[in-house]
């Protein structure tokens, strides 16, 4: 599967052969960013999904992956845990992790899906990433219903409409430390626009017609894998998308890629540069699994690109952080 | 099959310069000047150009500026009441111009 995507990302210049990717192709050497996801299990089933995640995914982290993470995090002194899936909230250990990251005084992030949290059995965790002062990175496609239903599914937009006033009410987007960021990404075969300019039609969308508020908005483009790489082939726009991904490289994007200032740790624990990667099974290089790093320096590393990673490259690039140049 | 507008066209609208190489390089510095961030905003002229190019009916304008506002962040329903500004200026034109019929029946009429 992950072989065959990679196989489709073929028939464009090597990413690799980049002038810029030889000159910034190690990560740093002290890393901020550690990327846990969780697992792929998710009770929603989007279209651009690039792990594929749905409610039937098995795949999920153990609570002795969680120690080894936290323990790694300290050694290294990474700043920042960012917590992902699949909806990460699905996963039985999950409070436990994010209540242990606080009691260590951690920074954490968690990517939510905002639907999970008005599901039963979740309904109590807004008031706990308040109470942690988590910091909440959702996802919104959209400021309109069509939109972002298209993508998501039906009704996704009026749950996150109702929890996303949830978190206004609790404090988010409206006191320092509680940062409520949303996420746009296309909703097709196109790339995203400029942050600015949409983070202002999403302020202004979002306050008259909802009354909420929120603090950033990143832009994230496809990456032409998973479900979305399904979607290409399926709708015959896999050429022209990876075309205009790499007639959009913009060599100044390379030296901020994610990838520079983060370890992704998959659900198994296994090491990765990138939830991309993640997905498509690229280990990094050297030691390559969490548990191995407990007693273990961690050193700067060769970067595992490939064709994919133009989708962090293209226009103003792209990370979980937005845009990037 | 063979049409009059070849959607490959679109890529190769540089040629036109081979022959006019001045003219091209005035018309493409003047095109480049009038969609940058002005008074407008670079959206807002697109959105315009999208309209002119459905009162045109230019199929290349209409892919490309298409393709452009869905990357600046404008919707279906956004795009599709700007092609309605332009079909209300074109069918309010149509209307207007049934003055001058009017006035030339009112001058020939008993």
């Amino acid at each position: 599967m992950q072989n065959k995507q990679l196989l489709q990302l073929n028939g464009i210049p090597a990413f690799t052969g980049k002038e810029e990717c030889k000159r910034f192709c190690m990560t740093h050497k002290k890393l901020d960013i550690m990327q846990v996801n969780m697992g792929r299990k998710c009770n929603l089933f989007c279209k651009h999904c690039h792990i594929e995640a749905g409610f039937d995914r098995p795949e999920v982290m153990n609570r002795a992956v969680m120690e080894a993470c936290l323990q790694v995090f300290e050694k290294n002194h990474f700043t920042i845990l960012d917590i992902t899936g699949g909806a990460p909230e699905m996963n039985p250990d999950f409070q436990w992790f994010v209540e242990e990251a606080a009691r260590r005084k951690i920074h954490t992030i968690v990517r939510t899906n905002l639907v999970i949290l008005e599901e039963e059995g979740y309904r109590h965790l807004p008031e706990l990433y308040a109470r942690l002062k988590i910091e909440v990175v959702a996802s919104l496609p959209y400021y309109t219903e069509k939109d972002t239903d298209r993508q998501r599914g039906k009704g996704v937009f009026s749950s996150c409409i109702s929890m996303l006033q949830q978190l206004n009410r609790l404090g988010y987007g409206a006191t320092p430390d509680l940062m409520l960021n949303l996420v746009y990404n296309p909703g097709g075969a196109f790339l995203p626009p400029d942050q600015i300019s949409l983070t202002v039609d999403f302020k202004r969308k979002l306050y008259d017609l909802y009354g909420i508020s929120f603090n950033n908005l990143y832009t994230l483009t496809n990456n032409p894998i998973g479900r979305f790489s399904e979607f290409l082939q399926r709708s015959g726009n896999m050429t022209a998308y990876l075309n205009r991904l790499v007639a959009a490289y913009n060599p100044a994007t390379v030296e901020n890629m994610m990838c520079r200032n983060q370890l992704s740790v998959g659900w198994d624990g296994l090491l990765y540069d990138c939830d991309f990667n993640q997905a498509l099974g690229l280990t990094i290089n050297g030691i390559n699994h969490i548990q191995d790093l407990i007693d273990k320096p961690l050193t700067a590393r060769k970067i595992v690109f490939g064709n994919h990673c133009y989708a962090c490259t293209a226009g103003a690039g792209s990370s979980c952080g937005g845009a990037i140049a | 099959m063979k049409t009059y507008y070849n959607p490959e066209d679109l890529a190769q609208f540089e040629n036109m310069g081979e022959d006019a190489k001045v003219l091209w390089e005035k018309f493409i510095a003047y095109y480049s000047q009038v969609f940058a961030e002005g008074a407008l905003t670079a959206r807002e002229k697109a959105l315009i150009a999208f309209g002119v190019a459905h009162a045109v009916q230019c199929p290349y304008c209409i892919d490309s500026y298409t393709r452009t506002l869905l990357e600046m962040g404008v919707n279906q329903e956004q795009m599709i009441e700007a092609v309605h500004a332009a079909a209300a200026i074109r069918g309010g034109a149509t209307l207007a111009h049934g003055m001058q019929a009017k006035n030339i029946i009112k001058s020939l009429e008993l």
